[in-house]
């Protein structure tokens, strides 16, 4: 039987504001436990909320960035329940009326781009954390991140694979690291996706029942989780079970998600607007400041690679995949190295080694005035691709060494004096005469074995496609 | 320095007729001596209320004085007062020592003012006869077998019976006005965002407004000075130029327009007090007002509205006293649940129960609309009301409670019954009205209160017509017997 997948994505993104979302507290992660937590983050008696301005402004960036509606008059709104590690025994959020109302982010699915629509994003604050054993016996609460803030961003099931919703939450990731509202990092938790599955008959209008997977922190657990979740519906349903709406953990050793609490065990939240605050206006004269100081977005800057720097729609979009990549290239062309070579580079020998080594492309060994160098060096015929890639070894282990300082002590300049050239390739056939013949004779192989011996002639040294063109030109005499 | 209103006493300070060691010293002698009787203190500590007076003479030797500095001021124990036991009235916050000042508490401290000491209050501020305080009721100084009213009990007894010159409420449904009232002195609950609610326990965030309980409205507008203006602190509260409002005490009032809704005279006022009412209204007239009859129609709407809302904003604002960082928590229990439940069962008293259990209620899926929103609604045609007369008159007036001080535990089996001892308080909290109840006449030797209420941000045209009426009479100026 065929399935259906239908997939929403609710994504927690932790603003990069300097204070709390209601507090004048530090965002800090890892300090001491209880060290940012102010009588505000505590809920003492009497305390009230104020709220940072920053994160708003946050909000409408987002907002800006995927072409939503920014709401001229927000609301906040207590969710209540009882936690240790939620002070005021509610959370402060928004429910009905939200910062940010519907947009779209649009994602590429083999080449072929698709929208995803975002229903909504509002502000909120994170809760603490409980730790249990590390007093023994007790559980200790670190109200460090109580009231950090979030944005919350909703989309609709629009998304119908694992790898769907990896690739829209890898574009998210991008695109909120990107305007500069989130540092991306997910191991502290800065980006936490909670992903709704749900099955249908192929085809069937009707959507199946979904369950809600809590706090991936890692596009593999994402893509994990919800392949064996999917799995676990099917083979439910054709076992002629039901699915039950549920929120579910994925244990990332096991692989395996399991249900956290059921429909009839889900709070009662008693939503109602925060007393407290005022509803949150936002003017056009508001919107209209932010959109000045809004950077280029990903998808612009693709474009405009494509068209102004003449390259690919692959590597326009490799190349703009994060701002920091971005911003290694556009350094790379500042320091005047040809566009094409540079996104093959980064794209290619650069990334593989990063990857490899799982460094950020920010603490890269070598310098883009390094790289800039070494694709100069190539475009002006001075090295080989070869003998580049062998620079870029050295400068991958010896940070600092110039490109020019490595081709001078390896004598790795290329020949591509035309003179010198001629003399090599005439000096080749001459030695080489059977060869020729067999070229002549219709043997195209014999042509290869001919740069092979120019090449080796001149120690590797010889300019390839010089060398080619000489000896094309000598032999069809 | 007994009965001196603030002005005097503050004049005396300057001339150095006495200092505010000698001062403080003077009512912390009262305290002590008529405390046990009405327990309108819940902590009085001495060595801090005179640290505080001997700074304050500093000030005044240094030729900083304003006008409240060195006056001991009493406070009510809803403020957080650093280095101060605060404990809303509550078994839960017993042991509570504040951290930090409210803002309130702050602005007194700021102009050396002296914190005489932390008054007496129904549990949270839910109530409106002090019975439902964990630390005892408070006695009425006119009848010590009445209450004096609530929330803001301990500080009405303490004016009242001159234990300080005077001191801070709140008002939430009328917890100023009704027991100022009740104990036969002046009260005035500002226009709702004037006083930061900062550091200001939460009962109902929506309604509750910090004010002044002093003798006389002149004595007021000094105490409202201190209190009012922006707080950043405070996102509700109102960013808007400071006003002196005691610049317009002396206009005459020749020709203000009096609006008297007919609602206020309906069932549930008592006869007596009906006729007190009346009686003041005609001295109006005599001072130059006109009388002109209104009507609120939606008022008998107002207790059934407050008692969704102020319940449903309490059930939240309450839910941080949990046992879990601060405040009282059992002392056995199995697990996270069970101390929760143990902590708040025996943390909290009945009033407060019920109430959260009523918040609670009006705010779960499937009541919301048909309570929460619906109360919403209503409040916003009290709301209107209130707007609709304005158009017709300046000030609006009647009585400030339906009936004088009532016996202690007359209607504490009766929350209804206790409920509509608000009934002509409340939809000004409902609207953000400014009111005040000033001393009016006397039933049987118990005080009668005429409540004023204003427009929007009109607090000098409520204290302007209250003291030319105190100019005219003395009732303001009666204390109780006993108290000598």
């Amino acid at each position: 039987m065929d399935w259906d997948i239908v997939i929403g994505i609710e994504t927690h993104v932790q603003l990069k504001t300097n204070t709390k979302q209601f507090s004048g507290a530090s965002t800090k992660y890892g300090s001491e436990p209880n060290s940012q937590a102010c009588l505000v983050s505590m809920a003492y008696p009497g305390v009230l909320p104020v709220l940072n301005k920053e994160s708003v402004n946050s909000a409408i960036r987002f907002g800006l960035a995927i072409d939503a509606e920014i709401s001229p008059r927000s609301i906040f709104a207590r969710k209540n329940y009882f936690y240790p590690d939620l002070p005021k025994g509610y959370q402060i959020s928004q429910f009905e009326l939200p910062i940010v109302g519907r947009g779209k982010l649009s994602i590429d699915i083999d080449g072929q781009p698709k929208d995803v629509r975002i229903l909504r994003a509002h502000l909120e604050e994170d809760a603490g954390k409980s730790s249990h054993g590390v007093i023994e016996g007790k559980s200790g609460i670190d109200l460090n991140r109580a009231g950090t803030p979030l944005l919350e961003i909703v989309t609709e099931p629009d998304l119908s694979s694992a790898e769907e919703a990896v690739i829209y939450a890898k574009k998210l990731h991008n695109l909120v690291q990107w305007i500069g509202i989130c540092d991306g990092n997910m191991q502290e938790g800065s980006f936490r996706c909670d992903v709704n599955v749900s099955v249908k008959r192929k085809g069937a209008s009707e959507l199946g029942t979904r369950r809600e997977i809590k706090n991936l922190n890692s596009f593999r657990f994402i893509k994990q989780a919800v392949d064996y979740e999917v799995n676990w519906q099917i083979e439910r349903l054709e076992d002629g079970g039901r699915i039950e709406q549920a929120t579910i953990l994925f244990n990332p050793e096991s692989g395996e998600t399991k249900s956290m609490r059921s429909k009839e065990e889900a709070n009662d939240y008693r939503y109602f607007p925060d007393p407290d605050l005022l509803p949150l206006i936002i003017t056009d004269k508001d919107i209209e400041k932010i959109k000045k100081i809004m950077p280029e977005l990903p998808e612009e800057m693709k474009t405009r690679f494509e068209k102004d720097l003449g390259l690919s729609g692959y590597d326009a979009k490799g190349i703009t995949s994060s701002r920091d990549v971005t911003k290694y290239f556009l350094e790379l062309i500042d320091l005047g190295a040809n566009a094409k070579l540079a996104a093959n580079w980064v794209l290619g020998n650069l990334f593989s080694q990063l990857n490899n080594k799982d460094i950020d492309i920010l603490d890269s060994p070598i310098s883009p005035s390094q790289l800039s160098s070494l694709i100069n060096r190539i475009e002006d015929g001075t090295i080989s691709n070869n003998a580049a890639k062998k620079i870029f070894e050295i400068l991958w282990g010896n940070t600092g060494k110039k490109v020019d300082q490595i081709i001078d002590d390896l004598g790795l300049k290329q020949i591509s004096d035309s003179n010198e050239i001629d003399g090599i390739v005439d000096e080749v056939l001459k030695n080489n005469l059977t060869m020729v013949e067999e070229f002549k004779s219709g043997k195209e192989k014999a042509f290869n074995a001919l740069i092979g011996q120019v090449m080796k002639a001149s120690k590797g040294k010889a300019n390839p496609a010089q060398v080619s063109s000489t000896l094309k030109e000598k032999l069809s005499k | 320095m007994l009965n001196l209103s603030l002005k005097k006493l503050s004049q005396a300070l300057e001339k150095k007729e006495f200092t505010s060691v000698e001062l403080t010293q003077f009512f912390l002698n009262r305290v002590k001596k008529l405390n046990p009787s009405l327990n309108a203190f819940i902590t009085v500590d001495e060595a801090k209320s005179m640290a505080m007076a001997e700074k304050s003479d500093q000030l005044i030797q240094a030729g900083k004085k304003t006008m409240l500095t060195g006056i001991p001021i009493a406070q009510k124990d809803i403020f957080c007062s650093e280095g101060w036991k605060t404990t809303c009235g509550s078994k839960m916050l017993e042991n509570f020592i504040s951290p930090y000042d409210s803002t309130v508490i702050h602005k007194f401290n700021d102009i050396g003012a002296v914190n005489l000491g932390k008054t007496n209050m129904d549990e949270f501020a839910m109530g409106s006869s002090n019975e439902t305080s964990y630390f005892g009721p408070v006695r009425n100084p006119w009848d010590l077998n009445c209450v004096p009213g609530g929330s803001s009990g301990g500080s009405a007894a303490a004016v009242a019976a001159r234990l300080a010159p005077a001191a801070t409420g709140t008002d939430t449904g009328g917890s100023i006005r009704q027991p100022a009232s009740l104990c036969g002195f002046t009260g005035l609950k500002p226009t709702y965002g004037l006083v930061s609610r900062y550091g200001m326990i939460a009962f109902a965030s929506s309604l509750d407004q910090a004010g002044p309980m002093a003798i006389s409205a002149e004595d007021c507008a000094l105490m409202l000075d201190v209190m009012t203006g922006h707080d950043e602190k405070d996102s509700t509260s109102l960013d808007r130029k400071k006003e002196n409002y005691s610049n317009f005490l002396d206009k005459k009032i020749d020709g203000l327009r009096i609006g008297i809704p007919k609602e206020f005279f309906e069932d549930g006022l008592n006869s007596d007090v009906q006729k007190v009412i009346q009686e003041a209204l005609r001295q109006y007239e005599k001072l130059g007002a006109k009388i002109i009859d209104i009507s609120l129609p939606n008022n008998h709407l107002a207790i059934p509205a407050y008692y969704v809302i102020a319940p449903a904003e309490a059930s939240s604002n309450l839910s941080r006293y949990d046992g879990v960082r601060y405040g009282y928590r059992t002392k056995e229990y199995d697990d996270l649940m069970d101390m929760y439940f143990k902590t708040r069962q025996e943390g909290f008293g009945d009033e407060v129960k019920r109430r959260i259990l009523i918040g609670t209620y009006v705010l779960s899926a499937g009541y919301f609309d048909a309570y929460y929103l619906k109360a919403q609604k209503i409040r916003r045609l009290i709301s209107n009301d209130f707007k609709l007369a304005y158009e017709k008159c300046d000030i609006i007036m009647g009585p400030s409670a339906p009936s004088v001080a009532f016996k202690s535990g007359e209607k504490q089996e009766d929350p209804l019954a206790m409920y509509m001892q608000d009934i002509f308080t409340i939809s000004t909290n409902l609207a953000g009205l400014p009111a005040m109840s000033i001393p009016a006449g006397f039933i049987n030797e118990l005080p009668v209160g005429l409540q004023l209420i204003g427009n929007h941000f009109e607090e000098t045209k409520i204290l302007n017509a209250a003291h030319i009426y105190q100019k005219n009479t003395d009732w303001h100026l009666k204390s109780p017997k006993g108290i000598d």
